[in-house]
């Protein structure tokens, strides 16, 4: 079943040097799957992903012929439409808890504050799955996070937390936005494989967004290869070694290993070509 | 004798009373023309080291010598035609309201040598920059650009030292490949002594051949290329930062 | 035309002086989609045409007193906007009000943010006592209200207008002080600052050349909002006697004059005071403008 189809999907920002597409044509579909978008920066990844919850701001523009999301015209949908769709239904974790968490509130208070207005539950019971909700992200400790400001959580911790806060209220479909760039090397493969977890149990559907290639394809079923606003390679995770396009190649290829030759590193030779 | 001796380094900050024990009796050598890696994660303490070498951070404890003698607070002018600093974040390290030509020529001024137009022509080309970018501004050049203009002011003073603070962190791996490729040209062509801090360990091992494992502020382990090669690690943190490491290559 | 915009566009500038108007350029087109601030520009452009053509667009002699003819409301022949208790013609007056307004203004922005910007930035690049000392200053400077401190400097000096705009910039550095050293602090633990140090520079290259240029968009900002402030308290001091003299058109001088007649002959005291509403106004938009041309933060995307 699909969960979210985009067709021709343009993001346009006018600003005082003409206009600027940073999204040009964009089309894919997601069921109840984990897609990875794969690019380096200026590519348009992450613009794609905001597009989805129309997190544009202006002078940015969004057009597109298609976007709907499990029967609803996101195009279409009003303001309050979204607002309704943001955070219950599709949510959004980004790059880093640093800037996604309210500095002068404590956690606990935070996670509770969806539930408490949007469900109306009780102080107990939201309090109840706060902590149902840190133990899934695998926090040790909950009832000390709960009291806890961000300041005094590292980064591994807050982005657990913020996987938490965003899986509170069931979503169907969670956009990660470089959700481990900020952590360090042995704390990145922790979260990712407790948000593996979650949307694999869950039947979320996932958008992951990366610069990270290897990573995407360790996580991922499907990935857009994305390169000045357009795609240029969509592909299996698993056929990613045989991938076709000289862009996907070229960025496989590129990262240092240890105990390889010390010759140069293979670069990339941009063509302009790709971009069309 | 190396190059670069640090003994017994400690370095402490002050901050709102409490003490903060950011790098703690970590001693290593460097010898000339080579290179000499930290690897460490957020925290361990590695960018500390580089920057109470540039007397950016307050030495508490043990000693720092170049070419055998003791460096000089405040460091000075002799101290900066040896050593020169490539940063993190080539967005924050160059003036965002300076031309490159400004930013290029800034320390020829300071230091009252000639010649700026032929050197910074010269400077642009030796990384790879066109010569026309003479007049742009930060904002106008891409991330890899931008630390191509960082490596070239570094060595507009032709340093024998440099240091190299996490040079590719916040690049795309495309133009990473790129400026370390540029780093080990300039480094073959000029014997340039580098010491270099990177989280990560893949980058480290391309470029270095040797490296100190950091953690929480303390030498954990020096390595040779070889030993990291092949896995000989003593210790289990080392062990496991190479694990999260190989982890991320996706072997064919 | 064409060809001094693709001049000015060129993305490979030949030399500084083109990639400085380059940017000039880019600033003026970002400035330009602010109706707003067009306005504000507009405003202020005219106040200046005003003061330098005073003499070409004034109908009459703002001095030349009529006795037979005081009094008169807006709209009479001749004096479009009434003339005062000495028969003078309010419009002519304010036109060459504008002149006086705009010396002032000048003097000041030439004095007091130069001023403010130094004691800033060395204050918050040096830190420690240095910052203490003048930090407390400025302080002291900024616990007493403005136009009471003006009158009290204007008390011991003297009326005059020189004075005025003496009494003004003693008034009105502190806040760029305040401005200049939160932008400093910011700066000041930079990658940017810590590579030109690390080149050797000194500290007063390192202020002058690399700490100043950052914080001037958060002054010029500040000026462009406080020229209405530097505007009313001319006008205060006009007002009370203590600032530019009879005969002299200065506008807060006139609404002072017009005091008298406010109930039955309101004009006299409301033109002058309609010229400053919108000269403060047009400063104000303008600085709102820049703000979103000028700020740092906002241009560095």
């Amino acid at each position: 079943m699909t969960l979210l189809s985009v067709k021709n999907l343009r993001v346009t920002f006018d600003t005082e040097a003409g206009l600027v597409e940073a999204v040009r044509g964009v089309s894919f579909s997601l069921g109840r799957e984990r897609l990875g978008i794969v690019g380096e920066s200026g590519s348009g990844k992450t613009m794609t992903g905001r597009s989805v919850l129309r997190l544009i701001r202006p002078p940015g523009k969004i057009t597109a012929d298609q976007m709907e999301f499990d029967g609803i015209d996101l195009m279409r949908a009003s303001e309050k439409q979204m607002r309704a769709l943001r955070g219950p239904r599709i949510a959004m974790v980004m790059q880093d808890p640093k800037y996604s968490l309210n500095p002068v509130m404590k956690v606990g208070a935070q996670l509770m504050e969806g539930l408490r207005q949007r469900d109306r539950v009780s102080k107990a019971e939201a309090r109840s799955k706060a902590i149902a909700a840190l133990e899934a992200v695998q926090i040790r400790d909950p009832e000390r996070v709960l009291e806890a400001y961000p300041h005094e959580l590292s980064g591994g911790m807050g982005q657990r937390v913020m996987i938490a806060m965003m899986l509170i209220p069931n979503p169907d479909l969670l956009i990660a936005d470089e959700p481990t760039s900020a952590l360090d090397v042995t704390v990145q493969a922790e979260v990712l494989s407790i948000l593996d977890n979650l949307v694999k149990t869950r039947g979320m559907g996932l958008i992951f967004i990366s610069h990270d290639l290897r990573l995407v394809a360790r996580f991922c079923d499907r990935v857009l290869v994305m390169y000045k606003g357009r795609v240029v390679e969509e592909l299996a995770a698993k056929d990613l070694l045989h991938a076709k396009h000289p862009y996907t190649q070229g960025l496989l290829n590129c990262l240092p290993r240890i105990g390889g030759s010390r010759d140069p590193l293979p670069s990339l030779d941009r063509n302009a070509a790709w971009a069309n | 004798m190396a190059l670069i001796e640090i003994d017994n380094l400690s370095v402490t900050f002050t901050a709102q009373g409490r003490q903060v024990r950011a790098v703690q009796n970590v001693s290593l050598n460097v010898n000339a023309q080579e290179s000499f890696g930290l690897v460490g994660e957020s925290g361990s303490g590695k960018s500390t080291i580089l920057r109470a070498i540039c007397g950016l951070a307050p030495i508490s404890g043990g000693s720092i010598r170049i070419n055998g003698k003791a460096i000089a607070t405040p460091r000075g002018k002799a101290f900066s035609r040896q050593v020169q600093m490539v940063f993190q974040d080539p967005y924050a390290s160059l003036h965002p309201r300076h031309t490159i030509d400004r930013t290029l020529s800034e320390p020829l001024a300071i230091h009252g040598l000639p010649g700026t137009d032929q050197r910074i022509t010269k400077a642009l080309t030796d990384v790879g920059l066109p010569t026309n970018f003479r007049f742009r501004y930060p904002h106008q050049l891409s991330g890899g650009q931008r630390q191509r203009v960082a490596i070239a002011r570094a060595l507009m003073l032709e340093p024998e030292i440099l240091l190299l603070d996490e040079p590719t962190s916040a690049l795309d791996a495309s133009v990473q490949a790129e400026t370390l490729n540029l780093l080990s040209r300039l480094r073959a062509e000029r014997g340039l002594t580098f010491l270099m801090v990177s989280h990560d360990l893949a980058v480290i091992d391309h470029m270095c051949d040797r490296i100190l494992v950091m953690q929480h502020g303390r030498a954990v382990e020096e390595l040779s290329r070889d030993a990291l090669a092949h896995a000989e690690m003593k210790t289990d943190y080392a062990r496991s930062l190479f694990a999260a490491s190989a982890d991320r290559m996706l072997e064919g | 035309m064409s060809t001094l915009i693709t001049w000015l566009r060129d993305p490979n500038p030949a030399s500084r002086l083109q990639s400085k108007l380059g940017q000039s350029y880019l600033s003026w087109l970002r400035l330009r989609r602010n109706p707003l601030a067009m306005i504000g520009l507009t405003i202020s452009l005219a106040l200046v045409l005003m003061a330098v053509f005073a003499p070409l667009l004034a109908p009459h002699d703002p001095i030349a007193q009529e006795l037979s003819r005081r009094l008169l409301p807006p709209g009479t022949a001749g004096n479009w906007l009434g003339t005062d208790d000495f028969g003078r013609d309010i419009l002519s007056r304010i036109i060459f009000g504008s002149r006086i307004t705009l010396y002032i203004v000048l003097l000041v922005i030439l004095t007091a943010p130069v001023v403010g910007l130094i004691i800033g930035t060395i204050a918050g690049y040096f830190g420690g006592w240095t910052d203490e000392i003048l930090m407390r200053i400025t302080d002291i400077f900024l616990a007493f209200p403005k136009l009471i401190l003006a009158l009290a400097l204007v008390a011991v000096l003297g009326p005059g207008m020189e004075n005025a705009v003496l009494a003004i910039a003693l008034t009105s550095w502190p806040p760029y002080a305040r401005v200049a050293r939160a932008e400093t602090l910011t700066v000041r633990n930079s990658d940017y600052i810590a590579a030109v140090k690390l080149q050797g520079a000194g500290a007063a290259r390192v202020i002058w050349g690399h700490v100043m240029p950052m914080c001037l968009p958060s002054v010029i900002i500040r000026v462009t909002l406080d020229m209405a402030g530097v505007i009313l308290t001319a006008a205060g001091l006009g007002f009370l006697g203590l600032g530019v003299q009879p005969p002299l058109p200065e506008w807060g001088l006139m609404i002072s004059a017009g005091r008298k007649f406010l109930f039955e002959q309101w004009w006299v005291a409301t033109m002058p005071g309609l010229a400053i509403f919108i000269v403060s106004l047009g400063f104000n938009l303008l600085g709102d403008g820049l703000r979103d041309v000028l700020d740092p933060r906002s241009t560095s995307k």
